[in-house]
C-alpha cells in the first residue's frame, strides 16, 4: 500500500497533481474554449521546478495535440487537457495520435459544445470524439479522477497496447468543487507508472525512422486500422491488470464498470461520471421505499465493457439509461446504443429505456432521478411501456 | 559557408527513388537545405502535400534522417513537439546534455501561407529552436493546382479560371516572408531553388541560429507552371531577375538583400515561361499586365527599402 494524504481539492488540482508525480516530458496545452485551469496549476508547478516538463503554450488545441505527437513520437511521455470546443478542435488530431499509436495522457472536462455557447457541463464534446480510437474513462469524483490519470500512464504505455487515453472529469461539477482526495507518495507513483521506452523515438537519431507515411494506392490502410482495432479490444485486459494492481496500492476498487446495489435488483440506472453519485442517492431511497433499485457505473467507455454490462444487467426487470448527450437522429444517446446493443443477444429481452439529462449543465435534481426509477419499476410491473428516449426535465 | 566540393562530399539526406515529378523544385530545395544543416543529426517533418506523399509511400521512405509526416496545417507545431521533446528529455537526463540535434519542419505554400498559418505563427513566437521551410510553387499542387494566397495575381488555377468573366487568380498573393520577419525571429530569408549557393547559405545560418528561422523558397512546378520540366531552375532564376522573387534575409531584425539585381527584366520574362500566365500576354490583358508589372515593381522597391538601399 503507498503511503497516502487526505486533501480537500478540486479536479482541476488533482488533475495538474497526477500529472506532475507522472513526470511528462512534455506538456503541450492551450488554455481556453472553455478555460480550464489544469493547465494554470501546472504551469505553477512548472515555475515552482517540481517537474522536469517542457510546458509548451500553443495557440490552440489543434496545435497543443499536434505537438503532443510530435513529442510522443519524438519519444517523450506526454500529457495535454482541454475540454468542450477544444476537443473539438483537436479532433482531426485525435484520429492520428491514436493512428500513430501514441500513448498521449489527456484529460478533458466535460462540457457543452455550441450552439448556443454554454460552458457548462455534459458529455457531448468527448461522446463526438468516442470513436477516435482513444481509450476512455470516466470519473464521477475527484479521487477517481486522480486514480484514472495516475492508471491512463501505464494502460497506455503498455506496449500491447500504445494508444491515448483521455481521462474525462464533469466540467465543473467534478473540476471546480473541493472535494476529499487521498493522494499518494510521489515514490509510489513514480513506481507504478514506471518508466515510458518508447517505441521507434525520432530522437534516436542513429535509428532514422519515417512516422505517418502515406498508405494508400493500394495500401496497408485497412490493415493498419485492423491492428488498431485490435490494440484498443487488448486494452481491456489491460486495464484490468493495471486497476487490480492500483487497487492493490491504493487501497481503491478499480473495475471497468461499477456495480452498486446490484445483487437482488430488478431495475436499474446506467450512468457515466459525476450523476452516479445522485443516482445512488436516490436508489437507497427507492430501496426504502420497497423498490429493488441498482446503478451500473461506467468506469472505462472504450473499450467499451460488453460482457460486464451483460453480467450486470440480463437479469433486470427494467433497465434506464442516462446519457449526458445526445445522438442527433439516432434512436437515443450514445450510452443507450451501447447498452441496449449488448443487450440484444440475450435470450430473454431485457426492457432498456433512455433518458438525455443535463445537457449544458441543466440541474440533475433528485427528483428526476426519482422520476426515472418510477419509470422503470412501472415497466417491470407492466403498468407502463417502453417508451424509447426522452428528455429528463426539459421544459 | 562550404565549398561547393565539400557539399558534394555531404550525404544526401533525401534518398533518390521518390515519386516527385521530373524537375520537381521541391526535392531540389529540401537536398540543399539539408546539405546546408551540417553533419549534426536532422528530425524533419513535413505537412501532408507532393512532397510528404511521394516522399513516404509506405513500406518506403526516402527519408534518411528521422522524420513525420501528421496533417496538413500543423507541420510547425509537430516539429515544435519533437524540439520540446528533446529539451524535456535532456532535462530528464534520458538524452545526453551534450547531444546536438537539428529540427526542419517543411510545408508547401498551401500548408504554410493558408491553412497552416496560425501554427506556424505560433511556433515562431514560442521561440523553439528550428527551422521552418516553406517550399512555395505558387498554388495546391498536390491536389490539383487550386489557388492559394501565394498564387500571384493574374495566374490561371483550377479555382481561379480564366474566362470571359475573370482572368485568372484577381488578388495579389501575400507576403509571407515579411509576416514572418515581423515575429522578430533571430532569421528569415527568402530563397530560390535557382541559386543554389545562396540557398544553401540562408539553410546554414537558418541551421546555426538559436531559435527560430524561416525559409521561403520558390520552388518550381512544372505541372502546375505549365512548363517544362527540364526549365524549371531556369525559370525560377528568371523570377529572382525579374524582382518577382527577391532574394533577401532578415538576420536578428537587419534586412540584407543578398542577390543584386542591376538591370531587372520586365515582368512578362517569367510570365511567359509559363502556361499558367499564358492569358496575361493577350493584346486584351494589356492594362491588367501592366498592373502586375506595377505591383512587382512596388515590392521590389519595398524590399529596397527595406533593405537600405
Amino acid at each position: 500500500m503507498a503511503e497516502q494524504k487526505t486533501v480537500a481539492t478540486t479536479g482541476n488540482s488533482v488533475v495538474a497533481e497526477a500529472f506532475r508525480q507522472c513526470a511528462p516530458d512534455v506538456v503541450a496545452a492551450y488554455p481556453i474554449t472553455p478555460q480550464t485551469t489544469i493547465v494554470e496549476e501546472f504551469a505553477k508547478i512548472v515555475a515552482q521546478g517540481r517537474v522536469h516538463t517542457e510546458y509548451v503554450t500553443v495557440e490552440s488545441e489543434h496545435s497543443a495535440m499536434s505537438a503532443c505527437i510530435g513529442a510522443a513520437a519524438a519519444g517523450a511521455r506526454v500529457m495535454t487537457a482541454t475540454a468542450s470546443q477544444g476537443l473539438a478542435l483537436m479532433w482531426e488530431e485525435l484520429y492520428i495520435a491514436s493512428g500513430m499509436r501514441l500513448p498521449i495522457i489527456m484529460a478533458n472536462t466535460n462540457r457543452a459544445l455550441s450552439a448556443p455557447i454554454n460552458i457548462h457541463c455534459d458529455h457531448s464534446d468527448v461522446m463526438g470524439a468516442r470513436d477516435s480510437g482513444w481509450i476512455i474513462l470516466f470519473a464521477e469524483t475527484a479521487q477517481e479522477v486522480y486514480d484514472n490519470t495516475i492508471m491512463a500512464v501505464p494502460i497506455g504505455e503498455d506496449p500491447e497496447v500504445l494508444l491515448p487515453v483521455m481521462t474525462c472529469l464533469d466540467g465543473f461539477i467534478t473540476t471546480h468543487s473541493i472535494d476529499r482526495v487521498q493522494l499518494m507518495d510521489d515514490d509510489s507513483v513514480t513506481a507504478f507508472v514506471g518508466d515510458y521506452e518508447p517505441q521507434n523515438a525520432l530522437l534516436d537519431t542513429d535509428n532514422p525512422v519515417s512516422h505517418g507515411n502515406f498508405a494508400g494506392l493500394g495500401g496497408p490502410y485497412f490493415e493498419f486500422k485492423k491492428t488498431q482495432r485490435l490494440a484498443i479490444d487488448c486494452s481491456k485486459g489491460v486495464i484490468e491488470r493495471v486497476g487490480e494492481a492500483f487497487s492493490k496500492l491504493s487501497g481503491r476498487p478499480f473495475g471497468l464498470i461499477e456495480t452498486d446495489m446490484m445483487d437482488d435488483a430488478e431495475v436499474a440506472i446506467v450512468v457515466l461520471g459525476s450523476t452516479a453519485g445522485n443516482v445512488r442517492y436516490v436508489a437507497k431511497q427507492m430501496r426504502a421505499e420497497g423498490v429493488k433499485a441498482g446503478l451500473v457505473k461506467i468506469r472505462c467507455f472504450r473499450p467499451f465493457p460488453v460482457e460486464e454490462m451483460v453480467s450486470a444487467l440480463s437479469d433486470m426487470k427494467a433497465v434506464g439509461v442516462l446519457d449526458r448527450a445526445d445522438s442527433f437522429g439516432a434512436e437515443g444517446g450514445p450510452v443507450f446504443l451501447e447498452t441496449r446493443s449488448a443487450l440484444y443477444d440475450l435470450e430473454s429481452r431485457v426492457p432498456v429505456v433512455n433518458y438525455i439529462y443535463g445537457l449544458g449543465g441543466s440541474d440533475v435534481r433528485l427528483d428526476l432521478i426519482r422520476t426515472v426509477y418510477t419509470d422503470l419499476s412501472d415497466i417491470a410491473a407492466g403498468s407502463a411501456s417502453l417508451h424509447g428516449m426522452q428528455y429528463l426535465g426539459a421544459r | 559557408m562550404p565549398t561547393l566540393r565539400e557539399l558534394t562530399h555531404r550525404e544526401d539526406r533525401l534518398e533518390g527513388g521518390h515519386r516527385l515529378c521530373a524537375g520537381c523544385g521541391a526535392s531540389i530545395a529540401v537536398r540543399q537545405i539539408l546539405l546546408g544543416a551540417g553533419t549534426d543529426p536532422v528530425i524533419a517533418g513535413c505537412a501532408t502535400g507532393c512532397l510528404e506523399v511521394s516522399t513516404t509511400i509506405y513500406p518506403y521512405s526516402s527519408w534518411k534522417v528521422p522524420f513525420i509526416h501528421n496533417a496538413f496545417e500543423n507541420s510547425s507545431a509537430t516539429i515544435s513537439g519533437v524540439e520540446a521533446a528533446f529539451k524535456g528529455l535532456k532535462r530528464a537526463g534520458k538524452i545526453p546534455a551534450d547531444k546536438k540535434v537539428k529540427f526542419v519542419a517543411f510545408g508547401g505554400d498551401g500548408g504554410t501561407y493558408d491553412i497552416g498559418l496560425q501554427a506556424l505563427s505560433g511556433a515562431m513566437e514560442r521561440g523553439h529552436d528550428m527551422v521552418y521551410v516553406c517550399y512555395d510553387n505558387g498554388a495546391y499542387m498536390n491536389t490539383g493546382i487550386q489557388r492559394s494566397s501565394a498564387t500571384p495575381r493574374g495566374a490561371w488555377a483550377t479555382t481561379a479560371e480564366v474566362g470571359k468573366a475573370q482572368q485568372g487568380k484577381i488578388e495579389k498573393r501575400k507576403d509571407l516572408t515579411s509576416i514572418i520577419a515581423a515575429h522578430g525571429i533571430p532569421y528569415a530569408a527568402q530563397a530560390s531553388i535557382s541559386h543554389w549557393k545562396d540557398l544553401t547559405t540562408k539553410s546554414e545560418k537558418a541551421f546555426a541560429v538559436e531559435g527560430p528561422a524561416f525559409l521561403n523558397v520558390l520552388a518550381s512546378c512544372p505541372r502546375g507552371w505549365r512548363c517544362a520540366y527540364n526549365k524549371s531552375v531556369e525559370i525560377a532564376k528568371v523570377g529572382v531577375q525579374t524582382g518577382y522573387w527577391p532574394l533577401f534575409e532578415v538576420e536578428d531584425g537587419v534586412w540584407r538583400m543578398t542577390v543584386k539585381v542591376r538591370e531587372r527584366k520586365p515582368i512578362e520574362e517569367f510570365l511567359k515561361s509559363q502556361g499558367r500566365f499564358r492569358h496575361l500576354l493577350k493584346p486584351e490583358n494589356a492594362e491588367l499586365l501592366a498592373e502586375i508589372q506595377a505591383e512587382v515593381d512596388a515590392h521590389w522597391e519595398y524590399i529596397l527599402g527595406r533593405c537600405g538601399e
